[in-house]
């Protein structure tokens, strides 16, 4: 049917045609062949947000900052920022010094628009023996004494590794995460089908799931979000750290880094060589988690004493 | 014309066999049908609800469901393992199964497929997988190869398939130059859809249970095992419930194969168990987890000696020619393959291979109800369609039921 109409299209192109009867029924085809062009060319253009221009993306986010708007009766903000040149995010946790209490889970939950029932967390902390170093088979995330730290533990949190190398992006069967310039791993949780490949990838437990409808009290959301990072997610998808991306690109510490009573959390530009994270890297014990798998993490963890 | 009317033939006669059968037909129909309904209503309630409504959390991200696409995955290699010595070895009391076979790999895709569409945790986005319209992450995403090299081995078992019963309901014989690429086209591609489904769990470095390069061959030996157990016990039923003829030869030639490769199976399982205990690492762990238990955590045990004992027991019982032979030990042996390579390869395989998690937690992962419900629903929709095609592909193969009758007698005798 299509092709007919192409095919008298291209048959009458020119300006005779004009005279000709039946004109109505030509015009008639051409005007269906080209509503079919364009349907075929907005199923074919881009979908993914990573690949959307600049107007379509931000046409998309207000589309989504209404259906926010909506959802939890506050006006929502969907930044769509993007990575600042000569910039890669980096992370620092100072081992000796967490005391385990996790305000930073609580922190990043909030900023975060994180899942309250069911809940999510991103970030994981585990306690682990002091005499036995830093041995998952020996940790324990469940940790519920009634003061920490306690006797002859350190405490470990993880979240996102945000690897140079991630395992996660390369196994997504739909592209629907990726790492940004600036070293942020990221996931378009529009384009997301919850497969959870990237699950079964991550050695770091660091992807979660929304396994049930995420709820979020409507006076707790978050307004302030970035489209890559904390804005509200559906049932369905994959989530996890982004450095906190709509603090970090606006020139602001992540969540976890302010909150943390024991200045235990360094964060900063990889490539700047007078940043904390720099003189860190270059003057601390630093380690990094799983080093043997190679997956290059910018998450570092060091004793400062 | 003539075409058009072949074919509304081919519909009606195909109607009226799905349509006419004996007691034990309706109610083994009636089963598959209830055991489907009360699938979709699992289903239904997990769509609206979310995955939350199985028992797979953050830590065992993927289990029962993810379990059966493995195992199916080896079911579709039935056709395969007959294919070969039949247009191979151009073995003749083989190759009169080979179209079952290839029913057999077709409804085990259909359930394959089901199966990965009932895990996924936003069904509506299937199509983001789809070029055009969607973006497939491929040649990267090992996942991306698998939904192609799947869908091209059904694609090649379903046209095969349907030419060869089509020309015998047409009344004459299948077309030899394009069925005989096709089929050793098939071989490779079953070995494909093996080795690539073992390389997506194969890959993951962050999975010292998957990431051992004995994956792949311990998948296709196992396949080799399951598949032409289930058609084994199908083609005995339909030698009971039809005129189908099998001689027993070809029956018994098919256990001796299993043999051999229940054999490579145990001994590859045999293989990576004492790497990982003698070495002692601490990738050990998820072995033991499934052996012996981790710290009090004992769920999964029971089942893998039960595997152990089934697979030895089928060995013994098909290695042993006498025992092949009587009816009594080979349907035994049939069910004790089936049975220990499904646990093997579906449970088995998935939950130690998450079980302790990435972080060292243990999560006791046992299948819900609705999971259990939704994977039983899967299984009775693939058993419906393979039923439903042998109704039909039984009196063609046969030459009941034909297209051109001669001296106006019906088309479809029963």
């Amino acid at each position: 049917m299509d092709d007919e109409a192409n095919f008298d299209d291209r048959r009458d192109a020119g300006p005779t045609q004009l005279a000709r009867p039946g004109m109505t029924r030509r015009q008639f085809a051409s005007v269906a062949a080209a509503a079919a062009a364009g349907f075929l060319l907005t199923a074919c253009g881009p979908r993914r947000l990573r690949e959307m221009p600049r107007a379509q993306l931000r046409q998309a986010l207000r589309d989504l900052e209404q259906e926010y708007a909506r959802t939890y009766g506050q006006p929502v903000q969907v930044s769509d920022a993007g990575p600042m040149p000569g910039v890669l995010f980096a992370y620092a946790l100072d081992l000796s010094r967490c005391i385990g209490c996790r305000r930073c889970v609580y922190a990043c939950v909030e900023e975060n628009n994180q899942s309250r029932d069911p809940e999510v967390q991103w970030i994981r902390v585990l306690q682990m023996d002091k005499e036995k170093g830093v041995d998952f088979s020996e940790a324990d995330p469940y940790y519920q004494p009634a003061e920490v730290p306690e006797e002859g533990h350190f405490y470990m949190p993880v979240a996102c590794q945000q690897c140079r190398n991630a395992p996660c992006t390369k196994v997504c069967p739909t592209g629907a995460t990726w790492t940004e310039p600036d070293g942020i791993v990221v996931i378009d949780y529009e384009w997301c089908i919850g497969c959870r490949y990237c699950m079964a990838a991550c050695p770091y437990g660091a992807r979660h799931f929304n396994w049930g409808t995420p709820s979020i009290p409507t006076s707790a959301l978050n307004p302030r979000t970035h489209y890559l990072g904390n804005r509200p997610r559906s049932k369905g998808v994959v989530e996890k750290c982004t450095f906190c991306i709509q603090r970090a690109r606006a020139g602001r510490y992540p969540a976890c880094v302010e909150v943390c009573p024991v200045g235990a959390r360094k964060f900063g530009n990889l490539l700047d060589p007078d940043s904390e994270i720099r003189y860190i890297i270059e003057h601390k014990r630093v380690l990094v988690l799983k080093e043997e798998l190679r997956t290059m993490p910018k998450f570092f963890y060091f004793y400062a004493t | 014309m003539i075409l058009v009317r072949q074919f509304a033939r081919f519909a009606t006669g195909s109607l009226r066999l799905v349509l006419h059968g004996p007691a034990t037909y309706w109610a083994w129909l009636a089963f598959l049908v209830a055991l489907i309904a009360s699938g979709l209503v699992a289903y239904a309630h997990q769509v609206t609800t979310g995955l939350i409504v199985t028992a797979m959390r953050d830590q065992v991200s993927w289990g029962f469901y993810i379990g059966n696409f493995t195992f199916l995955v080896g079911v579709a290699a039935a056709a395969v393992v007959l294919v070969i010595p039949a247009y191979v070895y151009d073995w003749k009391p083989i190759r009169e199964i080979v179209v079952y076979g290839e029913l057999l790999a077709v409804s085990a895709i259909i359930m394959c497929l089901l199966f990965v569409l009932v895990d996924i945790g936003r069904p509506d986005r299937f199509w983001h997988l789809l070029p055009p319209f969607g973006h497939l992450n491929f040649p990267q995403s090992l996942l991306a190869w698998d939904v192609l090299v799947l869908n091209i081995y059904f694609l090649i078992n379903f046209t095969v398939v349907t030419h060869i019963l089509y020309r015998a309901f047409s009344g004459r014989t299948y077309e030899k130059r394009f069925v005989v690429p096709m089929v050793l086209l098939s071989i490779p591609m079953a070995v494909g859809i093996h080795t690539v489904t073992a390389f997506l769990y194969n890959g993951l470095a962050a999975r010292p249970y998957w990431n051992s390069s004995i994956l792949a061959p311990q998948f296709l030996a196992s396949a080799f095992c399951s598949g032409p157990a289930i058609l084994l016990i199908v083609l005995q039923v339909l030698r009971q419930f039809t005129r189908f003829d099998l001689r027993d030869e070809a029956i018994w030639k098919i256990a001796e194969l299993m043999a051999y490769a229940m054999f490579l199976n145990l001994f590859l399982h045999g293989a990576e168990a004492f790497k990982e205990y003698y070495s002692g690492t601490e990738h050990l762990r998820f072995t033991q987890y499934w052996f012996q238990g981790l710290g009090g955590h004992r769920t999964l045990v029971p089942y893998a000696w039960s595997a152990v004992g089934l697979n030895l027991l089928a060995f013994l019982l098909f290695i042993v020619p006498a025992a092949r032979r009587h009816p009594v030990t080979l349907n035994l042996g049939c069910f004790a393959t089936y049975a220990g390579c499904y646990i093997d390869k579906g449970m088995g395989l998935i939950i130690p291979g998450l079980t302790p998690d990435a972080l060292g937690e243990i999560y006791e992962y046992a299948p819900s109800w609705t999971e259990l419900r939704v994977a039983a629903g899967v299984f009775a929709l693939g058993f419906l369609v393979f039923t439903l095609m042998l109704k039909v592909a039984v009196p063609i193969s046969l030459g009941e039921f034909v297209g051109e009758p001669a001296e106006g007698q019906p088309a479809a005798r029963h």
